[in-house]
């Protein structure tokens, strides 16, 4: 490939994108107190090129990639909504980003007040009593939320050994379960794609810590048996853990900590807009009932008794102790507190609801050209499968591929495993009609075009920067080292 | 879909053959079409006793990782280390290449209970 991908292949000797002063006398006396051996011999290794030049090389890397203020990105279970740019404001403003972490407490106030602040919105709009805001993603809550429920069964006696699962979970639950030292137990789906009370009851006993369920679940569908469920798991003494990715199809509609779960994850880069998927790092709070307030992450945010001021509390015997370096994604925190606000009570239950209608609505268009398996209601995504379309020769993976040369970004696929050739597809409250009705057109014409040329599809896309990629290669010969 | 004649099946799609009171074992060819390209296999030591119908051992594909299961118990007599350099046997040649351990088994009526040519046909439509 002779095209120059790095910004220091563009580089020339001599060009650059500016006029520096010379060094004044005050800068060289500065130098002087900087001992011999720590000074710079050579000149930093930095690019030479232009202003332009710098700004077509990363405009021109923003077109190549595929992003969210470029394009739909219908993607299952990863809540890929548009990231407003209002919430960048907040996360730039300078008293926070020059706020070192280890400043001591009483000069952090401010930020102190705001993830004091954004644990009170979080528990009102969860229904939990305290909250941490240390995991930085989603699986380090489920982690978390792991570990709280280790601690809280070994303070009662029996740290017990099993964790119960559905067949339709993230796969980042069962990883969580064995990293906290549980194995998982399956609980099968039943026909109408949810679980029910009766196959918990028959998997529970008493070496059983706790049942991880996500609700509304990757099929897009809510537990609506969860009060049964939780009422089985609480008598067996377990706990009930919520895996929040699906939380989008909630706010302001159901608590979770008011139904019977004790733990949740939050993943505020899903539902609270911060970005994430290549664009920014996680944030993945977690909040839990009352009994098990003690064993949150190291520290907590505290308010003294005395004089009301916010201060971080590491006197806490019982905590898990820490998970992370810091206390979190401190900025990604200000940007869903900025979202929280912007949008209030009456904004985040809107979201929801027109999360479930957007997912409710692009099911409708494409109902009759797919094979819907468990097909009800949706809440905030739908899952379709390519069976009809892979007897015709394409498979989802072909017909996701082609998606790409009419640049839309490809929904979740193969996922959920009890799906065959599974399309998850959850297009978010930010898509206007025109957009679901344009993507329901093209998958339709894609599913009509393998009916007539499905090898056309096999070697699909051919408008990307790059073809279709080797995934066996990729997976056995991982190298992501540039070699130019 | 090539189902051969000799050998017995199970419903989460492994094969048996038989050989006197050594039975090998591997994916049928349905069940590598529908894992897709696979990329790493996971085998068990020689001398691990297996129990019929737990996990084995894992196996990875480009789409999703997925367990073995054992279709009968007993003690594990030889695996198939070419597989960790060539998992694509599995896809390419899944009933001979791509066999994956062979199992001294214990209990010669836990064959009995295995699906039959005719029956697996069925069982995958």
């Amino acid at each position: 490939m002779n095209e120059k991908i790095l910004i220091y292949e563009k580089s020339q000797p001599g060009r650059g994108g500016g006029i520096l002063p010379e060094i004044s006398q005050s800068e060289k006396d500065l130098m002087a107190l900087i001992p011999e051996k720590y000074r710079r011999k050579n000149d930093a290794l930095l690019p030479e090129i232009t202003e332009g030049e710098v700004m077509r090389h990363y405009i021109g890397l923003s077109v190549k990639n595929h992003h969210i203020d470029k394009g739909f990105y219908p993607l299952g279970s990863c809540t890929m909504k548009y990231n407003p740019k209002l919430n960048e404001k907040a996360a730039s403003i300078e008293g926070f980003v020059h706020q070192h972490p280890l400043s001591p407490c009483r000069t952090a106030l401010g930020s102190l007040e705001i993830m004091y602040e954004l644990e009170e919105y979080l528990k009102e709009i969860s229904g939990f009593d305290a909250m941490s805001l240390q995991p930085v993603a989603g699986a380090q809550g489920e982690f978390a939320g792991l570990l709280i429920i280790r601690a809280y069964h070994r303070d009662k006696g029996n740290v017990r050994k099993k964790v119960l699962i559905p067949d339709s979970a993230h796969g980042t639950n069962p990883a969580s379960v064995s990293m906290a030292g549980y194995e998982t137990v399956q609980i099968k789906s039943n026909e109408r794609g949810i679980i029910s009370p009766e196959s918990v009851a028959s998997a529970i006993d008493n070496e059983t810590a706790a049942l991880m369920l996500t609700n509304p679940n990757t099929l897009g569908l809510f537990e609506s048996e969860i009060e049964k469920i939780a009422e089985v798991i609480h008598s067996a003494g377990a706990l009930l853990y919520m895996d929040g990715a699906n939380l989008n199809a909630q706010l302001g509609i159901i608590k979770p900590g008011k139904i019977g779960f004790d733990i949740l994850h939050f993943n505020l880069h899903k539902t609270f807009s911060t970005p994430h998927g290549g664009g920014g790092p996680g944030a993945g709070a977690v909040g839990v009932v009352k009994n098990l307030a003690d064993y949150l992450p190291l520290p907590i945010i505290s308010k003294n008794a005395d004089d009301g001021r916010l201060f971080l509390n590491y006197d806490r015997p019982k905590s898990i102790g820490r998970l992370h370096s810091f206390y979190g994604n401190f900025a990604n925190d200000l940007r869903a507190y900025a979202y929280i606000r912007t949008l209030g009570a009456k904004g985040l239950k809107r979201v929801s609801e027109n999360a479930i209608i957007n997912a409710n609505y692009l099911k409708a268009l494409l109902k009759d050209e797919f094979d819907i398996p468990y097909n009800q209601p949706c809440q905030h995504e739908f899952v379709l499968s390519c069976s009809r379309q892979k007897k015709l020769g394409a498979k989802a993976l072909d017909i996701a591929k082609r998606l790409l040369d009419y640049g839309f970004h490809a929904p979740t696929v193969y996922f959920p495993l009890i799906v065959p050739e599974a399309f998850m597809i959850e297009p978010t409250e930010t898509e206007s009609r025109e957009t679901l009705d344009e993507f329901g057109k093209i998958l339709i014409a894609i599913s009509k075009e393998a009916e007539s040329d499905s090898e056309k599809l096999h070697h699909a896309p051919y408008t990307t920067p790059v073809r279709r990629l080797d995934e066996v290669k990729a997976a056995r010969e991982f190298d992501v080292c540039y070699k130019g | 879909m090539n189902i051969p004649g000799n050998l017995r099946y199970t419903s989460e799609h492994e094969w048996v053959l038989l050989d006197g009171n050594v039975a090998t074992i591997g994916i049928t060819d349905y069940a590598q079409g529908e894992l897709g390209d696979i990329v790493f296999v996971e085998l068990p030591a020689i001398g691990t006793e297996v129990k019929a119908m737990q996990s084995f051992g894992t196996i990875e594909a480009v789409k999703a990782v997925s367990e073995l299961f054992a279709p009968v118990s007993g003690e594990v007599v030889e695996i198939n280390a070419a597989l960790e350099g060539e998992p694509m046997s599995i896809n390419n040649d899944p009933y001979n290449a791509g066999w994956m351990i062979k199992i001294k088994i214990n209990d010669p009526t836990e064959v009995d209970k295995l699906v039959s040519p005719d029956a697996y046909q069925k069982l995958i439509g």
